[in-house]
């Protein structure tokens, strides 16, 4: 059952102020979601003062500065600074995005930064993504053949089979879409979320697997794809700019196709 | 979930719900409560089966401010869901899953919706 409000010990408190250095004029405030498990209190917001005259123009260069001069204890995922490796997703100004994408100077008011929504966190803005990665490997994403492979190439593709993997294949697994579905927040448990369902389509369309069959079977259920009720925040958030809700649509369309 | 002690970090508390997640939820709410209202539309039918006298008792009911409010919230919840299920039969079917159509169609379903109710208000003799 969904529960719409935070347990107890989840509820968030108020923190400190990091006031800038005397002299800053050029200040932009970060309210920064703060978890640390050592200490067995209830998580709070800090608020760092950031000099924007000597900071970069992304939130992760923000967070990292703060990291740096104000605030060595933060915790957050980051690695390729470029949208491509998925590390620093969060939920920035109200919605889930890459920290390392999403650029400070369009947030208007203070850049408001929590991790991922309703997801177990580890600290501070480091989430426990265990059950994302494991409904994400329980769509076996790898190519399944019965067919033996040829001995002198590869298994060959049109370039019109090829092209139905564009929009399906990018997915970087950084679990903005998920963590930003209501239905996923609410049945998590049983609802595989848009990530994972994209990359099931991604091998239910290729053209290579013969498993197209048995993958529609095991999605042929009341939670796991079913869930899905095309609230479209998945769409929305996508760094990446893929439609993981339009994979969901192909992949309840081939259930009835295939029964007709 | 292994981590059952670990805090659940904030999701309804701090998420900015675009239109279209609000339409959605909308469109729930609208569902219960056109499920809900025709309950009392029966009620009314009972009523003009049993007879005039029986009818004629329930009018001051609707005339009634609560009454106005429940017929104003029923002719706009039944024609936004009418509106906003011509979307999801859209969806059924793969079309207007881009990010501007779904956005347009969250606006136009919500307008329709709105000029209909007026309509229907202004020239049923509801009021």
């Amino acid at each position: 059952m969904a529960e719409f409000t935070l347990p107890a010990n989840s509820i968030v408190k108020q923190g400190q102020l990091f006031k800038a250095a005397e002299g800053v004029t050029n200040i932009k405030r970060f309210i920064v979601y703060r978890y640390d498990p050592a200490t067995g209190e209830n998580p709070h917001t800090d608020t760092y003062e950031v000099d924007m005259d000597s900071c970069g123009p992304m939130v992760l260069d923000g967070l990292l500065k703060i990291k740096d001069e104000m605030d060595s204890s933060l915790s957050l995922r980051r690695s390729c600074r470029e949208g491509i490796c998925g590390s620093c997703s969060m939920n920035i100004d109200g919605s889930n995005t890459l920290a390392c994408t999403q650029s400070i100077g369009t947030i208007k008011g203070d850049v408001k930064v929590y991790p991922l929504p309703h997801q177990p966190v580890v600290k501070d803005l480091v989430s426990d993504l265990t059950n994302f990665y494991a409904q994400y490997a329980s769509v076996e994403p790898w190519m399944k053949t019965d067919t033996a492979t040829p001995p002198d190439r590869e298994r060959l593709q049109s370039r019109e089979d090829r092209e139905k993997l564009d929009g399906l294949y990018e997915c970087i697994l950084c679990a903005c879409c998920s963590t930003s579905c209501p239905s996923y927040w609410w049945n998590s448990d049983r609802y595989l979320g848009p990530a994972a369902l994209l990359n099931a389509y991604r091998w239910i369309v290729d053209s290579r697997d013969e498993a197209t069959g048995e993958r529609l079977d095991e999605l042929e259920d009341p939670f796991k794809l079913y869930r899905c009720h095309t609230i479209m925040n998945c769409t929305k958030v996508c760094p990446k700019g893929l439609n993981p809700a339009k994979a969901i649509a192909a992949t309840k369309k081939l259930m009835v196709q295939r029964k007709i | 979930m292994s981590n059952s002690n670990l805090p659940v970090s904030p999701h309804l508390q701090i998420y900015r719900l675009p239109l279209t997640a609000l339409l959605s939820i909308t469109h729930r709410l609208t569902g219960i409560f056109l499920a809900l209202g025709s309950v009392l539309l029966i009620w009314i039918l009972a009523a003009a089966a049993q007879g005039a006298e029986a009818y004629a008792a329930l009018i001051p009911h609707f005339q009634a401010w609560y009454g106005q409010i429940f017929l104003l919230g029923f002719l706009f919840s039944l024609y936004l869901h009418f509106c906003n299920g011509i979307r999801h039969l859209f969806w059924d079917v793969g079309y207007g899953f881009e990010l501007e159509t779904v956005d347009l169609t969250a606006k136009i379903a919500i307008a329709v919706a709105l000029v209909l109710t007026v309509a229907t208000w202004l020239t049923g003799g509801a009021g």
